[in-house]
């Protein structure tokens, strides 16, 4: 049996180990150690982008250094190379979201690439005049945009899931949203606001009974836990490498095989044809079908380091410690008088939302700065969210896995100092 | 290196505390909403102008404190100005806060406006100061248009 002092004794073994880790993790992300303004660098700002660690970095730099040349074309060494290196991050990208198959992997620019992708080339072959498009109240701008000009090309209606004021969303609402009219879920799986964490599981089952598509925006996921696209049974989903500690201007779009072979091209252009002649094209197939001209090859490199990286992780550990980062920091500033945290579902991750009374996030973040504490203020590109909670802008931490219990504590202990500034 | 009493002087943030000629102006002749896009923020600017001189100025909306001083700034410096002198103060303004000004003799009429000097030195910042400047602005000209149609 054992008796409550071991208990306290493992626990702080326990912590003892995860800072260690926590310090290794750290030292693997040269930014880190960056001061600003005089102080230490601490960055909560890893829902806007994430930190690059060396390998990743590394990656790119020896694509440049020793790679470089075009993919697919080329009949010499060095073109090979860089196309097999290419092609192979195609497969463990594949291995990381467990797609059935790699050419279910498409290299975007990003979640918004990926997002306008499937609006265009899905949506037009499929979405007819009075169909509905079906999103959430707490979408990001990139996962609104595409498809109210999807609706404006096809005459389509926009129909939206509503939220709690807790930031949760509404199933009763979301199942009898669902009709023969929809034709496609688009729902965020985290929310960049928030932190929210929705039950894409249970919403992409409830729209298979209706055999109603379902893109997953994992922007704000991945990062933070593990995804596994065929468990989860999503149509498509789609990521950003920026925020996934890869290089920005890269992403993934997976789609399953169905999908893509149905789709029509998006963009045109090289690498996307089988054969061209005036009369007609004939179109390659997915993934090249989608992935018209030179790719940000130097990009998919990095991300496949950066994927590299994560799969030396333990993701389950990974979860539990920034479970408690996110807790302990919860506490922290709910205990802080004037300030009121915005998005208090039970189930969230990686985001901290909050407003202090009578002080504008744009003047929180500015002064934060003079710690060396990043952090966004703003709408984070979510207007009508914004509006559903009758706010016009929050400030928002976002955590990582390398950040600490001592940044959480500096961010606490620099709020008091805002009040002391603005008088 | 700026700091932050250089971007929060005493005279910016009793005017983001109290903002002066806070509200709808009934009788205003020039009305024009400004909005920020990079966070959202919304402002009103009325004016009221007779025989070309600005008898009155209010403004409403929600912002930080750059952006609510400002407002609240401009609204005290423009009452009784002619248009030309509105014009030519909007181009001070707008010198100051880029920081374009030269020197004293470009801020020397400016007077609490100088509150605003600061801001120069956090180049992201600037807009939310511009805001309320750019909306009266648009107010003076668009209004003009209409009144010149008549």
């Amino acid at each position: 049996m054992t008796t409550p002092v071991q208990d306290y004794t493992e626990h702080t073994i326990a912590a003892t180990t995860r800072r260690a880790d926590v310090a290794r993790l750290r030292s693997d992300f040269p930014i880190l150690h960056r001061q600003v303004r005089g102080k230490p660098l601490v960055y909560l700002d890893n829902a806007a982008t994430t930190q690059k660690p060396d390998v990743v970095i590394d990656a790119v730099d020896a694509y440049y250094r020793r790679q470089n040349a075009n993919v697919h074309r080329g009949l010499y060494m060095l073109s090979e190379q860089a196309t097999d290196a290419f092609e192979a991050v195609r497969e463990s990208a594949a291995r990381f979201l467990n797609a059935r198959d790699s050419s279910e992997i498409i290299f975007t620019s990003g979640t918004t690439g990926g997002i306008n992708l499937v609006a265009a080339a899905f949506g037009s072959a499929q979405v007819r005049a009075g169909d509905e498009i079906l999103i959430s109240a707490m979408e990001h701008h990139s996962n609104i945009v595409p498809w109210q000009l999807l609706c404006e090309r096809t005459g389509a209606v926009l129909r939206i899931i509503p939220i709690t004021d807790d930031g949760e969303l509404r199933l009763d609402a979301y199942t009898k949203l669902l009709s023969d009219r929809t034709r496609m879920v688009a729902i965020v799986h985290v929310s960049n606001a928030l932190g929210t964490v929705n039950p894409i599981k249970q919403m992409i089952a409830c729209a298979r009974e209706c055999n109603i598509p379902v893109l997953v925006d994992g922007a704000q996921s991945v990062a933070h836990m593990a995804v596994d696209v065929q468990d989860l049974d999503c149509d498509f989903f789609v990521l950003s490498g920026h925020k996934l500690f890869g290089p920005t201007g890269v992403g993934v779009l997976y789609g399953k095989a169905q999908h893509l072979e149905a789709m029509p091209p998006y963009q045109g252009g090289g690498d996307m044809i089988r054969s061209v002649t005036f009369e007609k094209t004939r179109y390659n197939k997915p993934p090249q079908k989608f992935e018209a001209g030179t790719p940000n090859i130097a990009g998919v490199i990095g991300l496949g380091a950066a994927i590299d990286y994560l799969r030396g992780l333990e993701w389950e550990a990974i979860g539990a410690y920034e479970h408690d980062l996110l807790t302990y920091a919860t506490e922290k500033l709910a205990a802080i008088e004037r300030v009121h945290l915005i998005g208090t579902a039970p189930h969230k991750t990686g985001v901290l939302s909050f407003v202090i009374d009578g002080i504008h996030p744009h003047d929180i973040g500015t002064i934060l700065d003079f710690d060396g504490i990043a952090i966004r203020a703003g709408h984070h590109c979510t207007q009508p969210l914004m509006d559903r909670l009758g706010l016009s802008a929050t400030a928002r931490a976002s955590f990582s896995f390398y950040n600490t219990r001592e940044e959480v504590d500096l961010l606490a202990t620099a709020i008091p100092k805002i009040f002391e500034v603005m008088g | 290196m700026s700091d932050l009493g250089e971007l929060y002087q005493e005279v910016l943030l009793d005017h983001n505390r109290r903002p002066r000629n806070f509200g709808a102006l009934e009788e205003a002749s020039h009305v024009a909403h400004g909005h920020n896009p990079l966070c959202g923020d919304k402002l009103t600017v009325y004016l009221k102008v007779r025989n070309g001189v600005v008898e009155g100025v209010n403004f409403t909306g929600s912002g930080c404190a750059v952006s609510q001083a400002s407002a609240s700034l401009m609204t005290e410096g423009l009452k009784g100005k002619s248009i030309d002198q509105v014009e030519a103060m909007f181009t001070k303004v707008h010198n100051l806060l880029t920081g374009k000004s030269t020197g004293a003799e470009d801020t020397e009429d400016l007077g609490k406006l100088r509150a605003l000097s600061g801001i120069s030195g956090f180049p992201i910042r600037v807009k939310c100061a511009t805001l309320a400047w750019h909306t009266m602005h648009a107010a003076l000209t668009e209004a003009a248009d209409e009144i010149s149609t008549e």
